[in-house]
């Protein structure tokens, strides 16, 4: 039984993954822009961002309601309605759509937190399966100092501390990331992780994805994704045929 | 492999939950909208509490995680199908884990309005996956008993048109458009949710009640049921008449 819904649609889905501080979300970023400036349709999703789902979420946070079920299930309602809603229509359309965190985050997430590996896998059997998905390996100390140095307090459920893994938030973040850590780096090759070494520089990095763009779908985007010219209106590429 | 003894989880252990010091009795009536299941809640918390039983009743989007998420979604033109799924599997999750778990380890009789089978009944109606949602829905406990029910959708639209004056917009499923007007998708949408319920009879174990009868029969046969199902405490259930009038919920 696969994992994902197969792609057929004419757009492209290109995810990236890695735990806090990895630095992926700057690197989506900036291969989101480049995809843009190359002509391209380019969307973008990112985790935990439906505005169908967004009151529940904070009041589930702010009151500290969320069970290891309730968060997992709450997160995928959030992913069936940016899938649903907006990525698929995205895809269908024609456009790259670019995903900071896909469903590899729960899985890797909500495992760490206790929940069942297969029993979380089968929740988002209805994804569909990215064409590329990075993920930024990044030693657990590396990430920490990124952003223990960089944010202010450390958010309740982000540090684990629902898990009573330590008094310490510090102590629980570092702990409940190094859990998330083993469950992605074990799940890498079964995954067909595009493995990107994030502790090298920003541009190195993302040289290294642009390149593995090219190579790896670099020719679906020439012919079926869509394409903007500089005068900004959208038209298809005259070649292309309708997947659908 | 599906477990079937009583407060055992479906399939899928709830992280961090212990069941082994549940001592309640967890009892679900299920059919489709509009077939009469509030009414007999109601009338089986009476029962059951002059009894002298302590009884938690809960039903579909009233946890305090996700009640008001879903009422506001359901407001908006957008709850696309298995967002929908998820949502009320997230809302009876928090139920189940908050409210239902504590009354069964606290030796409650739990009264179900509609359980797991009415989300999945709605999911397979949406065309989803039927092992998906199963699977999905694997934390439940096993209940007790499962009352079901069961009516023909034309007896369901006279409850509608006599009952309430108007179709509901979801129990006409019509996000899915499965006629041109709310009458027409209702009876479509309804056919099929009866038929999803039919087909988990057997693998669930419901107890088929014909919901065509009077309200105070119905009740009769449930309060029979239910006395058997040997409710703890006080000594043998005798069925009795609610004495205060039937409850309209």
């Amino acid at each position: 039984m696969s994992l994902f819904v197969p792609n057929r649609y004419r757009g492209k889905l290109i995810v990236v993954e890695g735990i806090d501080g990895s630095g992926k979300s700057t690197q989506i970023s900036l291969l989101s822009h480049w995809l843009r400036s190359q002509g391209y349709a380019v969307a973008f999703s990112e985790w935990n961002s439906s505005p169908l789902v967004r009151q529940t979420t904070k009041r589930g946070k702010k009151k500290e309601m969320f069970t290891p079920t309730t968060f997992s299930l709450l997160h995928a309602t959030d992913f069936a309605d940016r899938l649903e809603s907006y990525i698929v229509p995205l895809l269908k359309a024609g456009a790259i759509v670019c995903a900071d965190r896909y469903a590899y985050t729960a899985f890797a997430r909500d495992v760490a937190r206790g929940v069942g590996r297969r029993w979380v896998r089968n929740l988002y059997r209805f994804a569909i399966h990215p064409n590329l998905a990075f993920y930024f390996r990044v030693p657990l100390d590396v990430a920490l100092g990124r952003i223990l140095g960089g944010r202010d307090a450390l958010k309740y459920y982000e540090a684990g501390m629902d898990l009573g893994l330590a008094r310490d938030v510090e102590e629980s973040f570092r702990i409940f990331q190094g859990r998330i850590l083993d469950e992605y780096d074990a799940m890498a090759k079964e995954m067909g992780f595009h493995i990107i070494d994030a502790t090298q520089s920003i541009e190195t990095q993302q040289l290294r994805m642009r390149e593995i763009v090219m190579n790896e779908i670099g020719e679906s985007l020439k012919n079926t994704v869509l394409h903007v010219p500089k005068t900004g209106e959208i038209v298809a590429q005259p070649s292309t045929a309708p997947v659908l | 492999m599906r477990n079937r003894q009583p407060l055992q989880f479906y399939n899928e252990p709830l992280a961090g939950v212990d069941v082994s010091d549940l001592q309640g009795k967890l009892i679900v009536v299920e059919g489709p909208d509009a077939v009469g299941r509030s009414t007999q809640i109601a009338l089986l918390r009476q029962w059951l509490e002059q009894e002298g039983h302590a009884v938690l009743d809960s039903g579909m989007a009233r946890s305090a995680l996700a009640g008001k998420g879903i009422q506001q979604a359901k407001e908006g033109n957008t709850l696309q199908p298995i967002t929908m799924t998820l949502f009320y599997a997230t809302d009876f999750a928090d139920r189940l884990e908050n409210e239902i778990i504590p009354a069964l380890r606290a030796g409650f009789v739990v009264l179900i309005d509609r359980y797991i089978y009415s989300i999945m009944a709605r999911a397979i109606a949406r065309g989803e996956d039927r092992r998906w949602i199963e699977q999905v829905a694997g934390f439940a406990l096993v209940p007790h008993a499962v009352y079901y029910l069961r009516a023909e959708v034309e007896q369901l639209v006279r409850r509608v048109v006599i009952g309430r004056g108007a179709f509901d917009y979801w129990e006409s499923g019509m996000d899915l458009r499965f006629g041109t007007d709310m009458y027409e998708s209702f009876v479509k949408y309804q056919r099929r949710l009866i038929k999803a319920l039919d087909t988990m009879v057997e693998p669930y174990n419901f107890t088929v009640i014909d919901a065509a009868q009077p309200i105070d029969k119905i009740f009769r046969t449930l309060q029979r049921h239910v006395s058997r199902l040997r409710l703890s405490g006080l000594g043998p259930q005798r069925p009795t008449r609610p004495r205060a009038r039937a409850a309209k919920a």
